[in-house]
């Protein structure tokens, strides 16, 4: 084992950096609007006679803070994160520089701009439309062009990482791609690929319409178009997170990863399977033929199948260093394994509240019983267990390390940390076991529920909800922690690093797994057939009875 | 740890592989029967109408409950911002109400004037979006009488908390 002393890609870190600036700032603006949100659900909408709504300059209503919440948490801290993630990931596991850092920081000024744009109306209460922006809500234009350019701007990853990669490739003929570039080229592949429905919803629906140039529009059209992008954007939130599980966390933990080629299968199965599922977020929907809304929920619970060789992946990665530790036994190997490394412990915590998330989806996934959850907090309590922590708190977990080693300082307190990571976990816990009951008793998602008239009608919804506010207020300590940590450990900290970049090695290696697997065109037109089997039929269908009949509407 | 040999790694995925290939397949399986012979679906294309014309366009012209059958309903509802409409157009509430009797079976024909809106009636499976210029439609039988809420579940501006009915089965 080599420790490295000299952290490498200096430049490309300052790239990493500034994307996690981004990032880290609209996690705190984003998630301090949650805590008033959880907060409206067990009553409270002031504190001390300070009200979240009237009493704060560029807040006006519940819904505006919403929209901030679902903006700067799903579409920019995932966003700007993993795009800084997976640069840094990629040329330390190609070792290899990035191509042209001119053109990484031109995607990353095209981004942050775009960004910019959008926060205008969102701010100025112009763009109260939530992060689905569902027709005929009608914002102003500046919130769709913005949103755009941040998503288009994100194709230049994927050019920057595609263009290192074959640099490398060049000088690697014959090699196998090491894991992590593999799977940082697959997620931003897929990304880019799914992206097409989010673009054209834009270019050819919403802007037009916003601008005045067309009259109306079609809203179902357009909630099409917008699953299309909207289902697949959960898996490249997700996949950077497994990556970190993959090839880091048994590094972390002191043992290998279980089955590199099973890990690459996994990640292939991912780009063939992530978007020909959109459909399953619109069985409820009328308009949409009962076969298409089946066939994609086929296609979802293949997609269930790359999760289950992950969790015994990473299970088994996990077994290999409790048991290189010392561990024996079914269980008793759990024990060994390094609970006191705070970057290590809010990943597993991410990890084990993620089993709970991926049995919701395949509720939400199981077409008629969707019935039963559609659109009620059930699904608000599952995202949070997804992208609220499987991808949040494991996020939390590599900046854990990464921002010692990018900085070169020590983290301010490992302790400390443990203490923000167990918070989060225990927070989350309440908060999502609370939604998901609520929302089986039928509680509405997205809804000012502490202001409702209705609540005074359900007496059980009453006796749960002041468990979403606990919940809401551990996780609120949680997130103050985490940037105390942050902030003094890039202020404070004297001591110098003792972080590496962790590599796991496998126990089973990639010269196990056959080299069609190393192969990128079999795989991308997989992708596209099946996106085809599952996207024509209904697009053709809903364009060939386009009506743009729906004027715009502002009710807020 | 000592390093296992190739095949007995084999063993370990193929061990994992076969139920994470069954379990998923099982589960498909039993809801495509449930839904497609024992009826528990969801919608399908179910009609279009031009969201300026609701209150021209039979049945919206005439929102409310009818009877069409012994122990059969049609509930007519237009959505629209921040309410439902299932009654005369002057009556202005928030809330709506709808009585059956129990054993009704009662189809919901609904369709949305400007927004998008969602209907959720507690403690059933109905549960559509509704979408202006599509028709939403679906069955439910009412056995058990109470009070039964039915809420906006889609965001539908800031008075979106405030739309809501309750079907009564007595």
């Amino acid at each position: 084992m080599t420790t490295e002393t000299v952290r490498r890609f200096g430049a490309e870190g300052r790239l990493a950096a500034a994307y996690f600036i981004v990032a880290l700032a609209a996690l705190a603006v984003g998630g301090l609007m949650g805590t008033f949100q959880a907060l409206n659900y067990a009553g409270v909408n002031e504190i001390l006679g300070f009200s979240f709504y009237e009493d704060l300059a560029f807040i006006f209503s519940y819904y505006q803070a919403l929209t901030l919440h679902g903006v700067l948490l799903v579409l920019v801290w995932t966003t700007f994160f993993i795009c800084g993630f997976l640069i840094y990931v990629t040329v330390n596991a190609l070792e290899t520089p990035l191509r042209s850092l001119r053109f990484g920081w031109a995607t990353f000024g095209l981004m942050l701009f775009g960004l910019l744009l959008a926060a205008v109306p969102i701010l100025s209460n112009d763009a109260t439309v939530l992060f689905t922006f569902y027709p005929p809500l009608k914002a102003s234009p500046l919130y769709y062009i913005g949103l755009t350019l941040v998503v288009v701007a994100t194709w230049g990853v994927l050019v920057s990482l595609v263009l290192t990669y074959l640099t490398w490739r060049r000088l690697n003929a014959g090699r196998r791609t090491p894991l992590p570039a593999f799977m940082a080229l697959i997620t931003m592949a897929m990304w880019t690929i799914s992206t097409a429905g989010i673009a054209a919803e834009m270019l050819f629906l919403m802007i037009p319409w916003s601008l005045g140039l067309v009259q109306g529009t079609d809203p179902l059209l357009a909630r099409t178009l917008f699953w299309f992008t909207g289902h697949p954007i959960v898996y490249f939130w997700l996949l950077p997170a497994y990556i970190s599980w993959y090839t880091m966390v048994p590094k972390q933990a002191g043992g290998r990863l279980f089955s590199d080629p099973m890990a690459r299968v996994a990640f292939l199965l991912f780009l063939l399977l992530s978007i020909p599922v959109g459909l399953h977020h619109q069985y409820a929907d009328p308009g949409i033929q009962h076969a298409m809304k089946f066939l994609q929920a086929l296609f979802t619970f293949g997609v269930f199948f790359p999760s289950l060789l992950t969790f015994f992946n990473v299970v088994a990665s996990l077994e290999n260093a409790g048991r290189a530790r010392g561990g024996t036994g079914w269980l008793s190997w759990i024990i060994k394994l390094p609970w006191g490394n705070a970057s290590f412990t809010a990943q597993v915590l991410a990890m084990i509240l993620f089993a709970f998330g991926g049995i919701g989806g395949l509720v939400n996934a199981s077409y008629n019983v969707n019935n039963v959850v559609h659109n009620t907090s059930w699904v608000v309590g599952h995202f949070h267990l997804t992208v609220g922590t499987a991808v949040t708190l494991t996020f939390m977990g590599i900046l854990y390390w990464l921002v010692p080693y990018l900085s070169g300082k020590r983290l301010f307190s490992n302790r400390l940390a443990l203490v923000q990571a167990w918070t989060w976990f225990i927070g989350m816990a309440l908060f999502s076991n609370a939604l998901h009951r609520l929302g089986l008793l039928g509680m509405p998602r997205r809804s000012m529920i502490g202001n409702a008239p209705y609540l005074a009608l359900q007496p059980e919804w009453q006796s749960i909800l002041p468990f979403v506010g606990i919940g809401g207020v551990l996780m609120t300590i949680s997130g103050l922690l985490f940037f105390t940590i942050l902030i003094l450990t890039v202020t404070v900290s004297k001591a110098p690093a003792n972080v590496e970049f962790p590599r796991a090695e496998a126990v089973s290696g990639p010269e196990d797994a056959p080299a069609i697997l190393d192969r990128w065109r079999p795989w991308l037109i997989g992708s596209l057939v099946l996106i085809a089997i599952a996207y024509v039929p209904p697009l053709v269908a809903q364009l060939s009875s386009l009506s743009l009949a729906s004027p715009g509407f502002r009710p807020w | 740890m000592q390093r296992p040999d190739r095949m007995s790694i084999y063993i370990y995925e193929f061990a994992w592989i076969l139920p994470s290939i069954a379990i998923p397949v099982a589960m498909i399986v039993a809801i495509a029967i449930s839904a497609f012979a024992m009826g528990i679906n969801v919608q399908g294309v179910t009609g279009r109408i031009d969201p300026a014309r609701v209150n021209e366009t039979p049945p919206f012209d005439r929102p409310g409950l009818r009877q069409v059958g012994p122990n059969r309903y049609e509930a007519v509802i237009v959505a629209e911002i921040w309410r439902w409409v299932a009654a005369t157009p002057d009556d202005k509430s928030r809330r709506v109400e709808l009585t059956v009797p129990r054993g009704s079976e009662v189809t919901f024909i609904v369709t949305s004037r400007d927004v998008i809106h969602g209907l959720k009636i507690e403690n059933t499976d109905v549960n559509m979006m509704i979408i202006p210029g599509q028709i939403s439609r679906t069955t439910a039988r009412f056995d058990i009488p109470g009070d039964y809420l039915f809420v906006c579940h889609e965001y539908c501006g800031t008075g979106h908390h405030f739309m809501y009915g309750v079907l009564h089965v007595e």
